[in-house]
C-alpha cells in the first residue's frame, strides 16, 4: 500500500482515547458537527479561577482521525486557556498542511493527511470544538 | 447464455486505467456511473458536428442539434415506455423533484399532505419542506423496517383524504431495497392520492416499464445512468404536466410574451426554460439506448451473483454487519454494511488504498441514520461491468481494516 494515512502512532493515538468520555460537572461544554461527514464531537471542560482548563473530557462520534486529534487535544490541554488552545491549533494546522512551519509533538503525528485534503477538516473538529467550549 | 462482463467492460474506458498503479475497482456506482463509449461518442458528434442551440435556429447546424436533442428525448421515453412529449428534461434528479415540489406543489391547498419515508435522500424531503413553508402543506412519514425496506404495512393508516402525493424512492440509495410499488399505488388510489417514484436508484439497473407500474410521477439522474452530469428526467402523466403551471421562466418555455402577460408553451417545454444541457440530454438519449441493448436479466443474475459474494464474504468477518435486506429478494446491488469499532470512513479511505471506490457516510439520509442511530455506513453499489475480482478486492480491504483499525 502506498497509502500511509493510518500510520501506527494515529491508530495508537486514537485507541490510546486519552479523555474520552463525559465531566462529571463541566463549567462548559460544546458541540460541534461537520455536515459533510457527518463527524460529531463534544467536548466538555473545567476552568480554573483563571480560564485555564483544569479538566477535559470529550465524546466523538467520528472517524479515527478524529478520534485521534481528540485524545492528542485532551492529553495537552490541561493548564492552557484559549490563547493557548489557540497556539497548539497551529501545530495540528501545519502537521496537515494548511499552514507552513514544523508542527510540535504530538500532532506532528498528523502529517499523513496532508495528502488527504477532504480528511483534514476531521483533525480540526476538536478544536472547533473547544474553541467553543472555551469562548 | 451467461452474461459477458468483459464484453461490457470493455466499453468503459476507465475501467482498464491504472491509477497511482492500482487497477479501478469502481463500487460507487450509487453515486456516480461510469460511462461508456457509446455515450462519450454520442458527446462528441454532437460537439464536434452539430454543436448549436435547439428549437431557436435555422441553419444547419442547430437543426442538427435540435434533431439530436429531440431524438434522445425519443430515447429516454422509450427506455421508460412512454411518450416522448411526457419527458422533461431537468439540471438533474434533484433539479425534477425540486420542480415537482414547486409546480405540483403550487396547485396544493394549506393542509393537502404528502406522504414521504423515513429513508428517503434529501432531495426527497426538503423541496417538501420548502414546499411546507411556502404554502403550509403537511408532511407525514412511513417509517422503515429493520431490514431497511419502507413498511408498507404502516401506509394505509398514515393517508388521509388530505393525502396529495406519496412520493417515495423507487430504490433505496442506503439499503438497496426496492419498494413494492403496486402496493402503494393501490393505497394511493384509496385516497386519491398521486405517486411519484425518486428512480435514481433504479434507472441505472435496467429499462422501466412505467405503465405497468402505474404511477403518476418519475424522476431519475442521467450520471448515475451511465450518462453525463448535468441532466436529469422528469416524466408525470400528461394531464399532469398539462395543469401544472412553470418552474422557472425565461426562453423556450413560452407561447407569446408581452409585457403585459405572458403564455406558457406546452409541456414538456414549459418546464424547460431557456438553453437546456443538450450535450448531457444527448449523452443520456445514447445511456438509455445502451441500456436498452443490454442483456439485463443476465445483467440482473451477475449483480445478484455479486451481492451474494459480498454478503458471504462480508459474514465471514467478525463484527461486519449488513444493514438492509439480508437476501437477494426484491433488491437491487446497493449493500450497505457497518465495521464494528472502524468508523465508515475509515473504512472507505482504507479500501481507496486497496484501488476500491465506495462511498461512506449518511448518503444523504440522515434521518434514516438517526433511527438506527447509525454514525453512517459503507455502501458497496454496483453496476453490471463490476465483477468478482472488485468484490474480492474489497473485502481484502475490509479485513485489512478489521485487523489494523481497531
Ligand atoms: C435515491 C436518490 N435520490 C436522489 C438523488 C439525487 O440525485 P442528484 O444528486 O443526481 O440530483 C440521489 C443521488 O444521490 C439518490 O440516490
Amino acid at each position: 500500500m502506498s497509502d500511509q494515512l493510518y500510520q501506527d502512532r494515529i491508530v495508537a493515538l486514537a485507541k490510546a482515547k486519552t479523555g474520552a468520555g463525559k465531566l462529571e460537572s463541566p463549567t462548559k461544554s460544546a458541540r460541534r458537527d461537520n455536515p459533510l461527514c457527518g463527524d460529531r464531537v463534544t467536548v466538555d471542560i473545567r476552568l480554573d479561577g483563571q480560564g485555564k482548563i483544569a479538566e477535559i473530557a470529550h465524546q466523538v462520534r467520528g472517524c479515527l482521525l478524529c478520534q485521534a486529534s481528540a485524545s492528542a487535544l485532551s492529553s495537552i490541554a490541561v493548564g492552557r486557556d484559549a490563547a493557548g488552545i489557540a497556539d497548539i491549533r497551529h501545530d495540528a494546522e501545519r502537521a496537515v498542511g494548511r499552514e507552513t512551519g514544523e508542527a510540535r509533538e504530538p500532532f506532528a503525528a498528523f502529517a499523513p493527511v496532508a495528502a488527504h485534503k477532504s480528511r483534514q477538516e476531521c483533525v480540526l473538529l476538536p478544536f472547533e470544538a473547544l474553541k467553543d467550549a472555551l469562548s | 447464455m451467461s452474461f459477458n462482463v468483459q464484453a461490457v467492460r470493455g466499453q468503459f474506458p476507465i475501467l482498464s486505467e491504472i491509477i497511482d498503479g492500482r487497477p479501478v475497482h469502481y463500487l460507487d456506482n450509487g453515486a456516480s456511473a461510469q460511462t461508456p463509449l457509446a455515450v462519450l461518442d454520442a458527446v462528441r458528434t454532437y460537439e464536434t458536428t452539430g454543436r448549436a442551440n435547439v428549437l431557436r435556429g435555422v441553419h444547419r447546424l442547430a437543426e442538427r442539434a435540435t434533431d439530436a436533442y429531440e431524438n434522445a428525448r425519443a430515447e429516454v421515453a422509450a427506455f421508460l415506455g412512454v411518450g416522448p412529449m411526457e419527458i422533461v428534461f431537468t439540471g438533474g434528479c434533484t433539479a425534477a423533484i425540486n420542480l415537482v415540489a414547486y409546480s405540483y406543489g403550487s396547485l396544493l391547498k394549506p393542509g393537502d399532505r404528502i406522504l414521504l419515508s423515513e429513508l428517503e435522500h434529501h432531495s426527497n424531503i426538503v423541496p417538501w419542506q420548502m414546499l411546507r413553508a411556502r404554502a403550509g402543506i403537511e408532511i407525514d412519514m412511513v417509517p422503515v423496517t429493520v431490514d431497511g425496506r419502507i413498511d408498507l404495512e404502516k401506509l394505509p393508516g398514515l393517508l388521509t383524504p388530505r393525502t396529495k402525493l406519496i412520493s417515495l424512492a423507487h430504490v433505496s440509495n442506503v439499503t438497496g431495497a426496492v419498494v413494492d410499488v403496486g402496493a402503494v399505488v393501490a393505497a394511493a388510489r384509496s385516497v386519491g392520492a398521486k405517486v411519484m417514484l425518486d428512480g435514481a436508484q433504479k434507472a441505472p439497473h435496467g429499462p422501466i416499464d412505467l405503465p405497468a407500474l402505474g404511477v403518476d410521477f418519475y424522476v431519475f439522474a442521467g450520471h448515475k445512468a451511465y450518462g453525463p452530469n448535468g441532466i436529469g428526467v422528469l416524466w408525470a402523466r400528461p394531464e399532469l404536466l398539462d395543469a401544472m403551471p412553470p418552474f422557472m421562466g425565461g426562453g423556450s418555455m413560452i407561447g407569446r410574451v408581452t409585457f403585459a402577460e405572458t403564455t406558457w408553451a406546452p409541456p414538456p417545454r414549459r418546464f424547460e426554460a431557456g438553453t437546456p444541457p443538450i450535450g448531457p440530454a444527448i449523452g443520456l438519449g445514447a445511456a438509455c439506448k445502451w441500456m436498452r441493448a443490454l442483456d439485463w436479466t443476465g445483467a440482473h443474475a451477475h449483480e445478484m451473483t455479486m451481492v451474494q459474494h459480498l454478503m458471504d464474504g462480508l459474514q465471514k468477518i467478525d463484527g461486519a454487519r449488513i444493514f438492509g435486506p439480508a437476501g437477494l429478494q426484491n433488491r437491487y446491488p446497493v449493500v450497505s454494511f457497518m465495521l464494528d469499532g472502524v468508523h465508515p470512513h475509515d473504512v472507505a479511505q482504507t479500501l481507496d488504498s486497496f484501488g476500491v471506490a465506495v462511498r461512506a457516510g449518511h448518503h444523504c439520509a440522515q434521518p434514516l441514520m438517526d433511527r438506527f442511530d447509525l454514525d453512517g455506513t459503507t455502501r458497496v453499489s454496483m453496476a453490471p461491468y463490476n465483477d468478482g475480482s472488485d468484490i474480492d478486492a474489497l473485502l481484502t480491504g475490509v479485513r485489512h481494516a478489521a485487523k489494523t483499525l481497531r
